[in-house]
């Protein structure tokens, strides 16, 4: 930390340039880029640092945090996530669990149970590791081992990204300025071909096509999921995905399962959805806090999968019909 | 007895994630109180009283909050020891954003929601800035981008700081954060303790009660506005 106050503050800005933006958050614009950044700090008025609410000391260390991250320092420490063991505790009436359940990358499994069963509660204890801390008493291992119990607060190792159906973009920007903006939280450096990326995987889910100039708050319900989905695919560090009932409208849900697989997402599904349930290859039966029983998709259901997508077809082809104002006497 | 201050913006939900861990402290069976600071009027004194457990209400009227609060903590602590209480929680709004509540050696909890917008983190002062715990809410009407671009724009407000996501209204992530405030260390007194960053001026005739507009008025810590010179 004390090298980087006897860096030259032109050689600083020039090499790092989000650092510019990072002290402007500060009120902080260095005139004289020949002073090293020591000599610039400490030439600011104690005055400057009770306005800014900051003072210098915690100013540098948000400055070593900020470093670490856009050197990809910290983000190179977080090991790759291979796969999840969710080691079973025990029901709200304390009956044990008895499972061991493994969630590989790129597997879609489905959650039912009524409101209330604990399915948010699971997700909860994904989240945070659980290592029989939480009112479930299970634990999570991550590639088979205890993980870190520090990396329960790493923002660069945030296990679970969660879709749901109430959730909206509430950002004032356009499709392609948002994107961008999700990117560069990432430092991910080449953003323009990644925001293209995601646009047109966005459109291919949606049903209506919407462009990078669009306002995000413009969007239909099925264009934000469709962006959120592909967003969500290409952009977020975490392993596993919750999705929360996806809504039939505007998505197509297939697609949109098949884009999270081959991003080698974990994909955990809440439905009661026949079609979702039956897209996953296993279903969790969560019941009174604990997971009740884990039922395998079988060929029959499978089977059963192609006439509840042709159903679902012909249901969508009639919201078509009376979207451009025809008659539905006849079905 | 532990001390835990929580602060943060009017309707980011402290009470709600405070109703949240306090419940879960319940079942631990810890016995817990409440003091929270507001300025003009506050019903949530009722809705901690509801949870069954011992409750201050300080209101701080024209005062600056944050001085209001700074004066009375210490008497707040005592009457929580007076009770044999193992934790006290003390709630107090950050108005101005340059509130500086917490104090050295007692857990400090800021509270924010994903709606306030990306920038708002760096807005936002010591009540942040100087925080151990992070609690971020609303997260469930937001997408996942923004929630991601939030946390790192709070990272970059405060890099040492435990970053959580609570939801008030169905409680994921209290359970999780009650295990952190059980970690607040003990606080006995805080006669001689210091704030972590000092908390904002004030002492100029409007503090006193001045009313009129006019150079002439102003005496006393007045700040003036830069006016730049824009070229045409």
């Amino acid at each position: 930390m004390t090298e980087i106050l006897e860096k030259k503050i032109g050689y600083l800005t020039a090499e790092f340039p989000p650092l510019t933006e990072f002290f402007s958050d500060y009120g902080i614009t260095f005139t004289d880029l020949h002073a090293t950044l020591g000599e610039a700090l400490e030439g600011l008025a104690e005055e400057h640092y009770e306005d800014i609410g900051i003072d210098r000391e915690k100013l540098l260390e948000n400055l070593d945090g900020f470093l670490q991250r856009i050197t990809l320092s910290e983000i190179a420490e977080a090991p790759t996530v291979s796969e999840i063991t969710i080691i079973g505790g025990h029901d709200k009436n304390g009956h044990p669990e008895e499972i061991e359940l493994t969630l590989l990358r790129g597997s879609v499994t489905s959650i039912v149970g009524p409101t209330g069963s604990g399915k948010s509660r699971l997700l909860a204890d994904i989240e945070w590791m659980a290592q029989n801390d939480t009112p479930t008493g299970r634990m999570i291992r991550v590639n088979g081992q205890k993980p870190d119990p520090e990396l329960r607060f790493s923002l660069e190792y945030k296990l679970v990204a969660q879709l749901s159906q109430n959730m909206n973009f509430v950002m004032d920007t356009t499709v392609a300025e948002f994107i961008a903006m999700h990117a560069e939280s990432r430092m991910i450096n080449n953003a323009s071909g990644i925001v293209n990326d995601i646009i047109a995987q966005a459109n291919l889910l949606a049903g209506e096509s919407f462009t990078g100039e669009t306002p995000v708050t413009a969007l239909s319900g099925g264009q934000s999921r469709a962006l959120m989905i592909a967003d969500t695919a290409f952009l977020s560090s975490s392993p596993v995905v919750l999705i929360d009932e996806i809504e039939n409208a505007g998505i197509d849900r297939k697609k949109a399962l098949s884009l999270l697989v081959r991003k080698e997402k974990i994909v955990l599904m809440a439905t009661h959805d026949p079609i979702l349930a039956l897209m996953a290859e296993r279903r969790l039966i969560i019941k009174n806090g604990g997971i009740h029983k884990i039922i395998s998709t079988t060929t029959g259901e499978k089977d059963n999968l192609v006439r509840l997508e042709e159903l679902d077809n012909k249901f969508l082809a009639l919201r078509t019909r009376l979207r451009s104002g025809e008659m539905l006497e006849e079905l | 007895m532990k001390l835990v201050t929580i602060s943060g913006p009017p309707s980011s939900g402290k009470t709600a994630v405070l109703v949240n861990v306090i419940k879960s402290l319940k079942t631990s069976g810890l016995r817990t109180g409440a003091v929270k600071y507001d300025c003009l009027a506050t019903d949530d004194d009722a809705l901690f009283r509801s949870l069954g457990i011992p409750v201050q209400t300080g209101l701080s009227g024209n005062l600056c909050p944050d001085h209001y609060f700074v004066s009375n903590i210490e008497e707040c602590l005592k009457w929580g020891i007076s009770l044999n209480l193992d934790l006290l929680v003390s709630e107090s709004a950050g108005l101005c954003n340059r509130c500086s509540p917490h104090i050295k050696g007692v857990l400090a909890v800021c509270v924010i929601d994903n709606l306030m917008g990306v920038t708002t983190p760096k807005k936002i002062g010591p009540m942040l800035k100087f925080a151990d715990i992070v609690v971020i809410t609303k997260g469930d009407i937001v997408s996942q981008a923004e929630r991601e671009v939030f946390a790192f724009q709070v990272r970059r407000a405060n890099a040492k700081a435990k970053i959580m996501h609570v939801n008030g209204i169905t409680g994921q992530g209290a359970s999780e954060l009650t295990s952190l405030f059980l970690q607040a260390p003990e606080t006995e007194t805080l006669d001689g303790g210091i704030l972590r960053f000092s908390m904002p001026a004030a002492l100029c005739s409007y503090c006193l009660g001045e009313t009129k507009i006019g150079m002439e008025h102003q005496l006393g810590n007045v700040k003036r506005i830069k006016i730049k010179q824009e070229q045409p």
